[in-house]
């Protein structure tokens, strides 16, 4: 099979792949562009199983199998919670097949030279030495990233003071391994210990991060995969690859950002640890000080009943206390009642983008209820009942109005603006920032506590009597 | 040098197609939109399965290529199979 043919299915699988992505920018062309998408993968993977230079399959087999057969049973069995670990392994797993790809296109060449390096040019050098850098620090920051968020170990930052030091003369290192083997690409003892090096960059960068970050992480990660893949295209001259790894670059790039201007950090803040500092130290009694009312399941139906329009507030520990259902099933009663029900959806509601509105996808409530904070926000002074669910930190008006606390400036839902705030909620703890809320003193505002699935059960069984 | 500055070209074009692309996906869609660019990261496949299926190489070379496109294949299926999952939830009540 000729050469060109190959690249004219490659530039084919490329634009099944850029129009895949544009699918994406509605929900109703989504499940076609992801079809399209793979329609694609497959048309690259099946040319490429004809070229002339593959002599021996079993190897092939034997990986697609493996990795088919894992791949499928994660993909069919994650839990919808789970999914910021199942794209954390993801990540993972582009970076490792980047860095596999790396490593034995090296040594092929090394192995063809007899160890002298003569065979590979000193661009593709420096591509094999990029792509293993950034591709090992995929590997093993995605398998950090992932052990914090399934709790295999602590979401706490874990670290000692001069970790920054520890990291820059990781880097530094890294980088004089990648100068040296340019220059001598023989050298595969040092490409070893790059590899090396790499690796425990990765733990080193990842593990003094905290949980609450843990968006951003992921975001970070994902554009760090593309980008290994796209420097893999240049080793080997493979158009596909290095569209394909910028167009992912770019993706987990923009979600980056647009996750620290939710937690509104700096990149370089998120990637440090380093929290702004409040002015003083905030009393949490002071903050509450005997005017947090709490309510019952009856006092809430009876407000719910002369409402005109509610807006639900999801947050983490909705999903944790599963229940998106229990939600869905009041809103249907609500508005069979005749009132308008939105959900209104903070960027980091959830513990990856777009994480919650998923969540809540499973529960089958429909995507044009779900609302970005940005639309909904102006809405909330016309709303007669916001009802926030295991969210905390992002309805925090401190954020807004205390200039001395830790978050001022994050972007909130005001749903301090509503008629009504009912706040279901375990107890009075404060959330990842750590922060009181004044949000729960306020006049307006009614704490529920209990499970959240138990309370809007019950709030639901008031509402249908009523 | 012709050739890489081609590639160059090529990779720095893509951003900028990226960017263009990405912006317009919603926020709704955004954990499909990473398992769905993992799906299509793992087109390292076709860089895998030549370093997994060379002929004179050594146990080592092929063994990083059974690793490459293991993983490279666990993205294939598991990103795209997962995406379509979280995509058809969406779709449900059209």
């Amino acid at each position: 099979m000729s050469g060109s043919f190959v690249d004219i299915v490659y530039l084919a699988a490329a634009v099944l792949f850029v129009l895949g992505i544009k699918g994406l920018t509605r929900p109703k062309t989504a499940v076609r562009g992801n079809l399209m998408s793979a329609t694609g993968m497959l048309l690259a993977v099946v040319i490429t199983l004809f070229d002339r230079d593959i002599i021996s399959f079993e190897y092939i087999i034997a990986g697609m199998l493996t990795g088919g057969i894992i791949g499928g049973l994660m993909a069919t069995r994650v839990q919808m919670t789970s999914m910021p670990q199942m794209v954390a392994l993801l990540n993972g797993c582009g970076g490792g097949a980047s860095l596999g790809l790396a490593a034995a296109s090296y040594l092929l060449a090394m192995e063809g030279a007899g160890y002298s390096g003569d065979l590979m040019g000193t661009l593709a050098v420096v591509f094999v030495m990029i792509t293993v850098l950034i591709g090992a620090v995929t590997l093993s920051g995605s398998v950090v990233a992932f052990a914090k968020l399934q709790e295999l170990i602590s979401g706490q930052p874990i670290g000692f003071v001069g970790m920054k030091f520890l990291n820059a003369a990781l880097f530094a290192g890294a980088l004089a391994s990648l100068i040296m083997l340019t220059l001598n690409p023989g050298n595969t003892a040092l490409f070893w210990g790059l590899i090396a090096i790499a690796m425990v960059l990765g733990l080193t960068l990842v593990l003094p991060i905290g949980g609450a970050d843990m968006p951003v992480v992921i975001a970070l990660l994902n554009s760090y995969s593309g980008i290994a893949a796209a420097a893999a295209g240049f080793i080997l001259g493979n158009t596909v690859l290095i569209v394909t790894g910028s167009l992912v670059g770019a993706s987990g790039l923009i979600l980056t950002n647009i996750m620290c201007v939710a937690m509104n950090r700096s990149l370089t803040n998120v990637l440090f640890g380093v929290m702004a500092e409040g002015s003083d130290a905030i009393d949490a009694d002071e903050v509450y000080g005997g005017k947090v009312k709490s309510a019952q399941a009856e006092e809430v139906a009876m407000i719910l009943e002369t409402a005109r329009r509610v807006v639900i507030v999801p947050g983490f520990g909705l999903a944790m206390a599963q229940a998106q259902h229990a939600v869905r099933e009041l809103a249907d009663v609500m508005e069979a009642r005749g009132i308008e029900v939105e959900y209104a959806i903070h960027p980091v509601a959830g513990r990856m983008p777009g994480h919650m509105n998923v969540l809540l996808a499973e529960a089958e409530v429909p995507y044009d209820k779900m609302v970005e904070m940005d639309q909904i926000n102006p809405t909330f002074e016309q709303t007669d009942v916001a009802i926030v669910i295991g969210a905390n930190d992002v309805t925090n008006p401190m954020a807004r109005e205390d200039k001395g606390s830790p978050i001022y400036g994050m972007p909130i839902l005001n749903v301090d603006k509503a008629n009504t705030v009912v706040v279901i909620k375990r107890s009075m703890s404060p959330g990842f920032a750590g922060l009181p809320n004044p949000l729960f003193a306020a006049d307006n505002c009614l704490m529920v506590f209990g499970d959240g699935k138990k309370a809007v059960i019950d709030i639901t069984a008031n509402l249908d009597l009523a | 040098m012709e050739l890489i500055i081609m590639q160059l070209a090529l990779f720095v074009l893509s951003l900028f197609l990226g960017v263009e692309l990405i912006t317009k996906v919603p926020p709704t869609l955004h954990t499909p939109l990473m398992s769905g660019t993992n799906a299509i990261s793992g087109i390292t496949l076709v860089g895998a399965v030549l370093a997994a299926g060379a002929g004179e190489a050594s146990t080592l070379v092929h063994a990083l290529g059974f690793i490459a496109v293991t993983m490279a294949t666990l993205n294939v299926i598991g990103g795209y199979l997962v995406t379509n999952r979280m995509l058809a939830m969406f779709k449900r009540r059209d």
